[in-house]
């Protein structure tokens, strides 16, 4: 499951997060990480804007960002408690 | 961890020590750097770097220190454009200590960039700003703790409030005259490649003092962003706030101009006329008409440039101008804009100038310079003069209202288009990933937005002067010139004849052209163009009947369009120079400007003509 399909109100872990492997591919991802995405992090969806896209989403406790569904989509996330965190 | 050939390497000791400042967008960074610098930085250029950073050389007990603000990034080892410009300063200039600035209250995932630094192998010392906030939210930071686990001095501040500021300023200077060695990075991406902070590394910082609120915390901001950031009420109370904003910047900066324009007006006929009276009349006319005006036209606009500042300062501080661009991202997307690019436009409908110089808040700069492509269609206010007057010629019955509606219309589909075409030809296609930090609600200090204020004014009289300057003494020279030439004989009137075979298709006559020609220079100087052509004053009725018994409805309407579209006037384009930098990009959105005037006016006098069959 990845970020884009989570609910309003819905909370998860992150996974990790996907790039196509090409240079900017690889720049969106460390981007993200550096905003908090990083694996093992709690991602909460605060609400979507009008027209259901970008998201708001709360990352750990004190970090607010706004993503679009389409850089959400590469965001991994699971509703399970993970393995090893 | 970190090989020989890659990393911080020590060169040659830099004679004043230098301290450069990094930090996430958000943290409050140039904040304490003001406070560090007491205000007393200015904008400087290095060579081989596109972009200035703010500088101050402060000296305390006979030692010397430099320190440099480098722009806000959210990683080291990053893609994007002001990223790069950091790696190429570390990798080009010899530092003696960094000074990391992080928001203390999202040290969690902000910590990252110390640990980079440290892979680095640079001396740091970090600054954990917002104290306040880190209160409100229950972080709890033991400093120490996390100091020795860094093996980098910490200091906590409130760069906003003071608090802790002393302390800090204080431990930079002893800790920079402590260092011996000044370096430089050598491959900095690479190292940051080779020695990538992991989980582990993160979670190790965090257990060493720092303990976070839990994620179900609900704040001030969250209970506020329930109503501004609503589905479907955040959108309307957006509008509705912007529109008031709107009309407040114009009804009290506008009537501000007035002052400084009698001022100038005053200086120029009791102190420069006089004073000048020893120089034979063709220097003294040329120095008042030429560089004089320029000044004084550029002067002009620095009361409304000022006013406009204070409310984007106070929009940008407060963080609602993030959230405009989350409301509008959905429809602005599609002409490749984002949300600060459409309020920007918003603004550009009263001037122009300021319009352009508020892009800077829009962090990708290929959306920033798209935004200041088209901001230019904006139909501003002087422009409206133009408009009034002409439209009460051509359509004096209620239809010159309705007239000047649809140029409003236009003037905000056009720069809508244009931002899609250009969008859709990929050569602004953003590179930036769209995230958008929303920061936590704040209020504006008053200190902060007066000082920024102070700051961007001071800049844009010194960099648009020359501009200005230039730009009027070659209109001067052409209306002037060949000597005792007037009319249609100056170099002005010859331009304008040379252009009749593309004006004449557009209905536009030789005299009007030369109007549009001056028009470059300030939409009020047009009108009084126009009059001096016709040989009548300014606004009068004898100007109206005249104009009025030789342009008919569709010459004066595609006089209009082209008004409304080609370049507004020469501070805007000093502007756009200004702000990019670019003669290159200057050009072609000059270029583009006339284009789409030529072509609207074109497409609206040839179709209106073979309708009408006239």
């Amino acid at each position: 499951m990845n970020l884009s399909e989570l609910e309003v109100h819905g909370s998860a872990t992150v996974v990790g997060v996907r790039s196509d492997g090409t240079e900017v591919g690889d720049g969106f991802k460390e981007r993200l990480e550096a905003m908090g995405l990083r694996k093992g992090r709690s991602v909460q969806v605060l609400r979507k804007a009008p027209g259901g896209d970008p998201y708001e989403v709360r990352v750990g406790s004190t970090t607010e960002i706004a993503i679009r569904k389409s850089e959400a989509s590469l965001v991994d996330i699971t509703q399970e408690p993970l393995p090893d965190a | 961890m970190i090989t020989t050939e890659i990393g911080a390497q020590p060169v040659p000791k830099n004679t004043n020590k230098r301290v450069v400042f990094v930090g996430q967008p958000n943290t409050g960074k140039s904040t304490f750097f003001n406070r560090v610098t007491n205000a007393t930085a200015g904008v400087a250029n290095w060579p081989g770097l596109t972009v200035d950073f703010m500088q101050a050389e402060i000296t305390k007990d006979d030692k010397t220190i430099e320190f440099v603000d480098l722009p806000g990034i959210y990683d080291l080892d990053g893609f994007t454009e002001d990223e790069k410009v950091v790696q190429d300063f570390l990798q080009n200039y010899s530092i003696d200590l960094i000074v990391c600035v992080i928001n203390a209250s999202q040290i969690d995932r902000q910590i990252m960039m110390p640990l980079q630094i440290k892979n680095l192998g640079l001396p740091c010392l970090v600054v954990l700003n917002m104290a306040d906030e880190v209160k409100r939210f229950g972080v709890k930071i033991n400093t120490a703790q996390l100091s020795e686990h860094l093996g980098m001095p910490v200091f906590t501040i409130s760069a906003k409030y003071g608090s802790g500021c002393g302390i800090a300023i204080d431990g930079i200077w002893k800790t920079v005259n402590q260092l011996e060695d000044s370096y430089k990075v050598v491959e900095l991406v690479q190292c940051c490649r080779a020695n990538r902070i992991t989980e582990a590394d993160m979670k190790n910082a965090m257990d060493h003092g720092i303990v976070m609120p839990p994620t179900n915390l609900v704040t001030f901001t969250n209970r506020m962003d329930a109503v501004l950031l609503h589905p479907f009420f955040g959108l309307p109370i957006f509008f509705l706030s912007m529109l008031l904003l709107f009309l407040f910047i114009w009804n009290v900066g506008m009537p501000a101009q007035d002052p400084v324009a009698d001022f100038t007006d005053w200086l120029q006929a009791s102190v420069l006329e006089p004073g000048l009276s020893f120089l034979p009349d063709g220097v003294k006319d040329f120095i008042i008409s030429g560089p004089y005006t320029g000044f004084a036209s550029l002067l002009g606009f620095v009361p409304l440039v000022a006013f406009f500042f204070v409310v984007m300062t106070a929009l940008e501080d407060s963080g609602y101008l993030s959230r405009a661009a989350y409301l509008m991202d959905n429809i602005m997307r599609k002409a490749g804009l984002d949300g600060r690019g459409f309020v920007m436009q918003l603004f550009g409908f009263g001037c122009n100038v300021p319009a352009i110089m508020g892009t800077r808040t829009i962090r990708s700069k290929s959306q920033r310079l798209l935004s200041i492509l088209v901001i230019p269609f904006a139909l501003c206010s002087a422009r409206l003069q133009v408009f009034v007057f002409f439209l009460g010629i051509i359509l004096p019955s209620n239809l010159g209202a309705f007239a000047l509606w649809l140029l409003y219309i236009i003037s905000f589909v056009v720069a809508f288009v244009m931002a899609a075409i250009f969008n859709a030809s990929g050569q602004f296609k953003s590179k930036d990933p769209f995230v958008l930090e929303l920061p936590p609600y704040r209020t504006p200090t008053l200190k902060q937005v007066a000082l920024n204020v102070w700051t961007e004014m001071k800049t844009f009289v010194q960099k648009l002067s020359v501009f200005m300057i230039i730009g009027t003494t070659i209109t001067w020279y052409l209306t002037n010139f060949p000597g005792g030439a007037e009319g249609m004989q100056t170099y002005a009137g010859q331009i304008g004849e040379f252009f009749q075979p593309l004006m004449q298709p557009l209905g536009i006559n030789p005299l009007l052209t030369v109007s549009l020609i001056i028009g470059f220079v300030a939409k009020e100087v047009q009108l009084a163009a126009v009059a001096t052509m016709y040989g009548t004053a300014e606004g009068s009725d004898a100007l109206k009947a005249t104009l009025g018994g030789i342009i008919n409805f569709q010459q004066g309407f595609s006089y209009c369009l082209f008004s409304l579209l080609y370049v507004p006037c020469l501070t805007t384009v000093a502007t756009i120079w200004g702000e990019t930098k670019s003669a290159r990009f200057t050009l072609f959105s000059v270029a583009v400007s006339m284009v789409v005037a030529w072509v609207v006016a074109f497409g609206f006098y040839q179709s209106y003509n073979l309708i009408t069959g006239a």
